[in-house]
């Protein structure tokens, strides 16, 4: 089996920063910008922009939007939806780990527009692994990787302690992978 | 007929004390007690080395559900279960369709026996017209007919007075009486025994003491007529004490326990499986220990199946709505065997004789022992064999037996009705 | 551990880890309810047939809405409108229901076990909405959930549930889910409506009001069936009314925080004074809320519940 590739902490923290700066600049004012991770893997990248952004951050559950209900399994553990303040107008950046599929993102949009009308919406990932199903693309990307099929990402942003975030790339072990949400 | 030499089989006959290896004659339809040499040459032999040969087996309860529900089984196929269960005679119950409460349908059962089964079928009458328990059946007529007692088996007779009357005009025949113990306005809606598991279950509950009731009521009728009540398939361990105390005092009483009363409890029903629903309920362990115990000490008389077919059509259904009632002829010695010899450690005599000698004494019926001159009915079984038992692959036309799929222990080899086998190597051969 | 299983039978055989998970679930749904947009979609295509032997009115409509607010569609079968009532066999209909390719089946039925039994027979998921005396587990994950709103745990929390307990579903069903909770269950009223065989199922079981309601967190009043007097079970709906009616008075004897609920159809006047049904103790039209967010994460977890050891497919 292939050694997994591993990229650090200093990487990833350099990464966070370069995506607060991108959307900065296109949104100078912070009023109705909105990050909302897609829970459970972008909370805490939501949550870490919007505290470099000086921004208002959220969680969306996108459960019961996913369209796998049957094939796959319903997890124990899920973050409810929270949304700060009114979605009706604002700019929404939907944050999460790892792009894939695009299926989590289109279950996102749904779940979002339940709530409201937002202006806007953008959506930036920290690593954006290809091998896209949907037309769907990230506005920003702190990793962009070409992984094969047999390839899995795992990212773990530590809330308490950033020396200990890291992303890692294995080869999967054949049917483990789960599906592409 | 031609004669028959069974040789090497241990043989137990509870009737004449016999339990000894050896050889059994037969010749002309009866028990002979050695052949000429000259005839020995000619006899069919049956090696019967490692089996038991006892006399064939006598249940006083099935339910054979002809004339009238002939789709759950007849006379002819409930008699092809009785031979291969061992069994070489049968008392039917009355409630058929119409009930037997006239000599027209008695004798139709007895052409029926007569003209299609392979074993000894005996009729039974009903105690009240329709079974409705409201008027006496002509209970001479049915007598002269040939009847061995009267019951509304399924049904009990609730008023007092009619039962007194019942029980006095009997006795003028000598005609037991059969009573399935049940005091009817106790037990409204009820499927299962009232306790725990019924609680548990949210199943109406049955209790015992509507069982208890009957059985000290038909104590005191038969004592005070003194009539012989027999008191059919006991579930409760307080019917027992009722019983063992009226026997010390002489009454006239004798009472059946059935092979599912003995072997489950109500815990069997925890999946709602209808192939253990049958009236009376099973009951409790305490329950169960104390029937056993009954047996043992001779409070309960025999050993009975109440072999009550119904089809799986009929029996696959919500709890509530399944009829009562489950096979037993094919299972009950094996079952007997298990729970009585091999668990409660029985002598194994002890236990035929409750299959044989004890039932048909108590209705006495010419029938239960292997002496010189009687009847040659003859069970010969392995008392060891393992065998899984497959309802499908009955002989009933139903399938409702709780012991479907189960591996059972001791199998009945070879059943003989008057000198000729009527099943053997798994077959009916008659 | 995710979700594996797709039948809802009883709360008996549920873990506390599956009641607390459905709990979790009904919360989610809850917020969803509260929305603007009351609906998602996932059952969005799947079809899920109410077959209601028995008269409903509220658990009907509570899983018909709940099915709605998933976006399944619902066809509900009625007693009157069945073939059973031409004598068809519930294992007919339920075959019947399956091969119109149903999804799921929610199954009222006046027999205990029946739910089990349809089981058995189908492919495709069984809910029990009540059968006979047995369960009504969406009932007692509906009231365990609203007591929890109210108290949090429910460990070592006094409970007690008044009533014809002997022929209730819903007194079994939040037995069996209050037990594993850790609450501490009285069972009252008279003794031929609440039989000591009960004490099996790790309860206490009383026949005097006071001393059970004294200090009682949560009271839950069951129904009074007008036919239980005709039978022998008591005397009169007045004698009933005066020996373990709730009213002003006795309500005083109750914990001053004590929420009263009641499963309803309520007979006021009977086993509850008028005034304590609307009062501000009475969380009984809370129940009733409650119960459509609990009866979506019943159908919701029960449509995605895989057997355990089963690879999620790719």
């Amino acid at each position: 089996m292939p050694k997994p590739k591993t990229i650090g902490s200093d990487e990833i923290q350099a990464a966070i920063k370069r995506l607060a700066t991108a959307i900065s600049e296109r949104h100078p004012s912070t009023r109705r910008l909105l990050l909302l991770g897609i829970a459970n893997g972008g909370v805490e990248l939501a949550r870490r922009l919007a505290q470099l952004l000086h921004a208002r951050a959220g969680v969306l559950d996108v459960s019961f939007h996913r369209d796998d209900i049957g094939s796959n399994p319903i997890p124990k553990e899920f973050a409810p939806t929270h949304i700060p303040t009114d979605v009706n107008g604002a700019s929404v950046i939907l944050v999460d780990d790892v792009l894939f599929s695009g299926r989590t993102t289109k279950a996102a949009l749904d779940e979002l527009f339940d709530h409201g009308r937002p202006t806007k919406v953008e959506l930036t990932v920290l690593v954006d692994r290809g091998r896209r199903l949907l037309p769907v693309a990230a506005d920003y990307a702190g990793f962009t990787l070409a992984l094969g099929a047999d390839e899995d990402v795992v990212v773990t942003l530590d809330p308490k302690n950033p020396a200990l975030d890291s992303i890692r790339i294995k080869t999967a072990s054949p049917g483990a992978h789960p599906s592409p949400l | 007929m031609s004669s028959l030499w069974i040789k090497n089989a241990r043989v137990i006959d509870p009737a004449a004390k016999r339990d000894a290896v050896g050889d059994l004659f037969v010749d002309g339809g009866k028990i002979i007690a050695s052949l000429s040499a000259a005839a020995k040459k000619r006899a069919k032999k049956i090696d019967a080395r490692g089996l038991i040969a006892c006399p064939g087996l006598v249940d006083i309860h099935v339910h054979f559900r002809e004339p009238g529900q002939t789709h759950k089984e007849t006379i002819a196929t409930g008699s092809h279960c009785a031979a291969a269960g061992g069994f070489t005679t049968v008392v039917c119950m009355p409630n058929t369709s119409p009930v037997a409460d006239n000599s027209g349908t008695i004798q139709f059962i007895k052409d029926a026996a007569l003209r299609d089964a392979v074993v000894n079928v005996l009729p039974t009458g009903c105690i009240t017209v329709g079974m409705k328990g409201q008027a006496l059946a002509p209970i001479g007529s049915l007598k002269r007919m040939g009847v061995v007692a009267i019951t509304d088996d399924g049904d009990c007779v609730q008023s007092n007075e009619l039962m007194r009357r019942a029980c006095e005009y009997a006795k003028m025949f000598d005609l037991p009486i059969m009573d399935h113990c049940q005091d009817l306005s106790m037990t409204q809606g009820a499927v299962m025994n009232e306790g725990i598991t019924s609680t548990r279950l949210g199943l109406r509950g049955w209790p015992h003491a509507a069982e208890d009731i009957i059985v000290a009521r038909n104590v005191i009728l038969s004592e005070y007529t003194g009539a012989h009540i027999h008191l059919q398939h006991i579930s409760s361990r307080y019917s027992v004490g009722i019983i063992r105390r009226a026997k010390t005092r002489g009454v006239k009483i004798t009472a059946e326990a059935t092979p599912h009363h003995i072997a489950f409890t109500d815990e069997a029903l925890a999946e709602y499986d209808t192939n253990f629903k049958m009236n009376p309920p099973l009951r409790t362990e305490a329950d169960r220990r104390e029937i056993i115990a009954g047996l043992r000490d001779g409070t309960l008389d025999c050993i009975s199946t109440d072999h009550a077919p119904h089809t799986d059509y009929e029996k696959d259904k919500e709890f509530d709505y399944a009829p009562n009632g489950i096979l037993g002829l094919e299972t009950s010695l094996p079952v007997s065997l298990e729970v009585l010899v091999r668990q409660n450690k029985f002598k194994l005599p002890n236990v035929i004789d409750l299959m044989t000698r004890r039932p048909a004494e108590l209705l006495g019926l010419p029938a239960g022992t292997l002496a010189v001159g009687a009847p040659a009915d003859i069970c010969l079984f392995d008392p060891d064999e393992k065998w899984r038992y497959e309802a499908k692959l009955g002989f009933s036309k139903s399938r409702n037996s709780p012991w479907d799929g189960r591996d059972l222990r001791g199998r009945v080899k070879t059943t003989i009705v008057a000198g000729r086998a009527v099943f053997e190597s798994g077959k009916i051969v008659a | 551990m995710p979700w594996t299983r797709r039948h809802l039978l009883t709360l008996e055989e549920l873990s506390l880890a599956e009641i607390d998970q459905i709990h979790a679930t009904a919360t989610a749904f809850k917020k969803i309810l509260g929305r603007s947009v009351k609906k998602v979609p996932a059952l969005r295509g799947k079809t899920i047939v109410n077959l209601f032997l028995e008269p409903s009115t509220r658990t009907r409509m509570a899983f018909d809405m709940a099915a709605k607010r998933l976006s399944a569609d619902v066809i509900s079968v009625e007693a009157a409108s069945s073939s059973t009532t031409k004598g068809e066999t519930l294992r007919d209909t339920a075959e019947n229901i399956q091969a119109l390719n149903a999804d799921m089946i929610v199954i009222r039925h006046a027999a205990a076990g029946s739910p089990l039994y349809l089981s058995r027979i189908l492919d495709i998921p069984v809910i029990n909405a009540g059968d006979g005396a047995h369960e009504h587990p969406t009932q007692g994950l509906l009231d365990t959930f609203t007591m929890k709103e109210h108290l949090g745990s429910l460990k070592g929390r006094k409970v007690v549930i008044l009533g014809d307990i002997l022929f209730s579903r819903v007194a079994r069903s939040n037995i069996h889910a209050l037990v594993k909770m850790g609450a501490a269950v009285t069972l009252v009223g008279p003794s031929t409506l609440v039989p000591s065989w009960f004490t099996a199922l790790g309860v206490s079981v009383s026949h005097d009001l006071r001393s059970a309601l004294a200090d009682a967190e949560v009271v839950m009043l069951l129904r009074i069936q007008h036919e239980r007097q005709s039978s022998g079970h008591f005397p009169s709906l007045g004698e009933y009314t005066g020996m373990f009616g709730l009213n002003k008075t006795r309500a005083t004897w109750l914990n001053p925080k004590a929420i009263i609920m009641h499963p309803g159809p309520i007979n006021r006047g009977v086993e509850i004074d008028s005034d304590l049904a609307d009062g501000e103790h009475s969380v009984i039209l809370e129940q009733v809320s409650n119960g459509i967010a609990v009866r979506m994460a019943v159908l919701y977890l029960c449509a995605g519940g895989q057997p355990e050891n089963v690879m999620p497919a790719e």
